[in-house]
C-alpha cells in the first residue's frame, strides 16, 4: 500500500471564468493528522468537494487510498467520511432519522447500524435530541449530528470543513477529542479551519493554500522556522508591523535600530506569523 | 439485490417525510383534482360525448392523468429541490457510495408513492359517481403507474436543472401548467386541427390520458393506445437516462 492515502496532482477547478483550484498538488500521508489553512476564498471547501466528488474538476488527478476518483468513485466513497462546511441535515426529519438514512446508504446492517448511532450519540451527549427535529437544535448541536453522520461507517479518510467554527469551547475541546481519538485509531483526518492555533495544537502537517494554490506544506515547527523563528511586533504609523529572524540576536539588533516606533515586543514564531507572511493578508480578509 | 437495498436506502427518508406529513400532503393532493372535476365535470356539463359515454365519466380518467402529472412531479422536484439548494442533504447522499441508478429510481419512489395516493383516491370518488361507466382494471392501475412514474422522473429532471427554486417555478408555469389543461385531460386531442394534434403528441400528458382514459372505459373506447404505452415508456427511459447523466455531470 501507499504511504500516501491522498494523492492530488495538478487539480483545476473553475467555476465559469474563475479559477478556484490553479494546478493543486497536495499528498497527505497515511493516519496523519492534517490541518489546511487558508484565506476565505482560498479554494478549501472547493477542494474538498472536489475530493468528496460532489463536484466534478477540470483536469489533475484525484487518488483517495489508491483509488483513482475519475475511475472508481464508488471504491472511494467507501474509504472516506465528509464534514461540509454547511449543515447539512435534512430538516423534514429527526436527527435519528438523519443518521439512519446515512447508515443505509452505506448499507450497514441493521444491528450494526443501531449500536453505532447508540455509541456516537452517547459519546456526544445527543442521546436526549436523538427523535427530535432538526431545527429544534443550535447550530452546534446539529454540527454534532453531522459530525456522528459522517463516522457512522468508519471511514480510513474523514473530512472536516470547519468543523470548529460556530461551536462552544466545551463542544470544540469534545470536537478535539474526538479527532485525537480518531488519529490514534489511525484514521487519517484531514481538517479545514480558521483556527490556526487549533492547526497547530493538533496537526502532524499543514498545508497553506492561496489562491487556488500550495504556498507552504510541512511541519508547523518546520514552517515556523523557515519564516524565521523569532518575530518583531511593533507599532509603526498607527499600524502594527510583523519582522522575522532566524536567532534572539538578529532581532535584538533590529529592535535596537528602531526610532519612532511604540509597543515593541519580540516573541517565537507561529503559524498564525507564517500564515500572514505567506498570504500577505490576516486571516479572513481577503477576497 | 443490492440495487434493491440502495432504492430502498434513497427512498426510506422520503417515505419518513411522507408518514410525518401525511395529512397535510393528503389534502393537498386530493383538492385541486376534486376542483377540477366540479368545475369541469359538473359546471360544464354538457351531456354526452362523441364516444358515447357522458362528460363526467370521460373527464374523470383526464383528471387522473393530470394529477398524476401535477402530484408526482411537484413532490419529486420540491423536495429534490430544497434538499439540493436549501438542506444540502443532498449533497451527503451524492458522497455515499450508492449506484446512479439506484438514486435516480430512488428519489422518484416519493413522487411515485404520493401520485398514486392521489389518483387513487381520484378514482376512488369517481368509480363511486360512475359506476356503470367506469371500469378498474389492471390495466388501468400498469397505466397510472407508469405515468406517475414517468413524470415523478420529469420532476427529478427539472430540479437537477434548475439553478433557483425561481427558475423551477417557470418551468412549471412554461411546460406543467400548459401540459395540464391542453393535453387530453377535458377535452379530446382529436377534436384539434392537425397541426395541434400533433404538438400534443410531443407531450408525454397526452399519451398517458389516452392510456388512462382507454383503460378506464374499455366500452367507449375498445382499442387500447398500446402505442401510446410504448411512447409513454419511451419518455420514461429518456427522462432516466436525462437524470442519470445530469448527476454524473455535475459542475457545482
Ligand atoms: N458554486 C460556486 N460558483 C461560483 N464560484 C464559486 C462556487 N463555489 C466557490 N466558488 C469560488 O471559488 C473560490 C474558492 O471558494 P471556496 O469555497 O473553496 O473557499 P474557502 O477557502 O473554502 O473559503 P472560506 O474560508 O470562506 O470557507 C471562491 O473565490 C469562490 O468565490
Ligand atoms: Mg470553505
Amino acid at each position: 500500500m501507499d504511504d500516501d492515502i491522498i494523492i492530488i496532482t495538478d487539480l483545476v477547478k473553475k467555476f465559469g471564468d474563475k479559477t478556484a483550484l490553479d494546478g493543486l498538488d497536495l499528498r497527505v500521508h497515511r493516519g496523519e493528522l492534517f490541518g489546511f489553512l487558508g484565506p476565505n476564498g482560498a479554494g478549501k471547501t472547493t477542494t474538498v468537494r472536489c475530493i468528496a466528488t460532489l463536484t466534478n474538476y477540470d483536469s489533475g488527478t484525484i487518488i483517495v487510498d489508491g483509488v483513482d476518483l475519475k475511475k472508481n468513485q464508488t471504491a472511494a466513497k467507501n474509504r472516506m467520511g465528509v464534514i461540509q462546511q454547511q449543515i447539512s441535515l435534512d430538516k423534514d426529519l429527526t436527527i435519528r432519522e438523519n443518521m439512519i438514512s446515512h447508515a443505509m446508504y452505506h448499507l450497514i446492517p441493521k444491528k450494526e447500524r443501531d449500536e453505532r448511532i447508540k455509541e456516537l450519540s452517547d459519546y456526544f451527549d445527543l442521546g436526549e435530541y436523538l427523535d427530535k427535529p432538526v431545527d429544534s437544535l443550535s447550530g452546534g448541536w446539529k454540527k454534532r449530528a453531522a459530525i456522528v453522520c459522517a463516522m457512522l461507517h468508519e471511514p480510513a479518510v474523514l473530512f472536516l470543513d470547519e468543523p470548529t467554527s460556530g461551536l462552544d469551547i466545551n463542544a470544540r475541546r469534545l470536537l478535539w477529542d474526538v479527532v485525537k481519538s480518531l488519529h490514534a485509531k489511525g484514521t487519517t483526518v484531514f481538517l479545514t479551519t480558521h483556527y490556526i492555533e487549533e492547526a497547530e495544537a493538533l496537526c502532524d502537517r499543514v498545508g497553506i493554500i492561496n489562491k487556488g494554490k500550495i504556498i507552504a506544506l510541512d511541519e508547523p515547527k518546520k514552517l515556523c522556522e523557515n519564516v524565521g523563528n523569532v518575530a518583531v511586533e511593533y507599532m509603526d504609523e498607527g499600524k502594527t508591523r510583523y519582522r522575522y529572524f532566524k536567532t534572539d540576536e538578529e532581532a535584538k539588533e533590529f529592535v535596537s535600530n528602531l526610532n519612532n516606533v511604540s509597543n515593541v515586543t519580540i516573541r517565537a514564531t507561529n503559524l498564525e506569523d507564517v500564515f500572514v507572511e505567506m498570504t500577505g493578508s490576516s486571516v479572513g480578509s481577503q477576497k | 439485490m443490492t440495487f434493491l437495498k440502495e432504492v430502498y436506502a434513497v427512498a426510506w427518508g422520503d417515505m419518513r417525510f411522507l408518514r410525518h406529513n401525511f395529512l397535510s400532503i393528503l389534502i393537498m393532493s386530493i383538492m385541486s383534482p376534486i376542483l377540477y372535476l366540479v368545475a369541469f365535470g359538473y359546471g360544464l356539463r354538457s351531456g354526452s360525448t362523441d364516444i358515447g359515454v357522458s362528460y363526467v365519466a370521460f373527464v374523470i380518467p383526464g383528471i387522473v392523468a393530470l394529477s398524476s402529472l401535477s402530484s408526482a412531479f411537484s413532490s419529486t422536484s420540491t423536495r429534490m429541490n430544497v434538499q439540493r439548494l436549501y438542506y444540502k442533504s443532498f449533497d451527503e447522499m451524492m458522497m455515499c457510495p450508492l449506484s446512479l441508478s439506484a438514486i435516480v429510481v430512488g428519489k422518484c419512489m416519493l413522487g411515485l408513492v404520493r401520485g398514486l395516493v392521489s389518483c387513487g383516491l381520484l378514482y376512488a370518488i369517481g368509480l363511486c359517481l360512475q359506476p356503470e361507466e367506469l371500469v378498474l382494471s389492471p390495466l388501468f392501475v400498469l397505466c397510472v403507474v407508469c405515468s406517475c412514474m414517468v413524470f415523478s422522473l420529469l420532476g427529478m429532471s427539472a430540479a437537477l436543472l434548475a439553478k433557483s427554486h425561481q427558475s423551477m417555478g417557470t418551468f412549471s408555469s412554461l411546460i406543467i401548467l400548459p401540459m395540464t389543461f391542453l393535453c387530453g385531460t377535458f377535452f379530446s386531442v382529436s377534436s384539434l386541427n392537425p397541426i395541434f394534434q400533433a404538438i400534443l403528441y410531443c407531450l408525454p400528458l397526452t399519451h398517458a390520458s389516452e392510456c388512462i382514459r382507454a383503460a378506464a372505459l374499455p366500452g367507449a373506447i375498445p382499442e387500447f393506445p398500446w402505442i401510446s404505452l410504448v411512447v409513454l415508456l419511451a419518455f420514461g427511459v429518456a427522462f432516466f437516462i436525462l437524470n442519470h447523466h445530469l448527476l454524473k455531470t455535475r459542475k457545482v
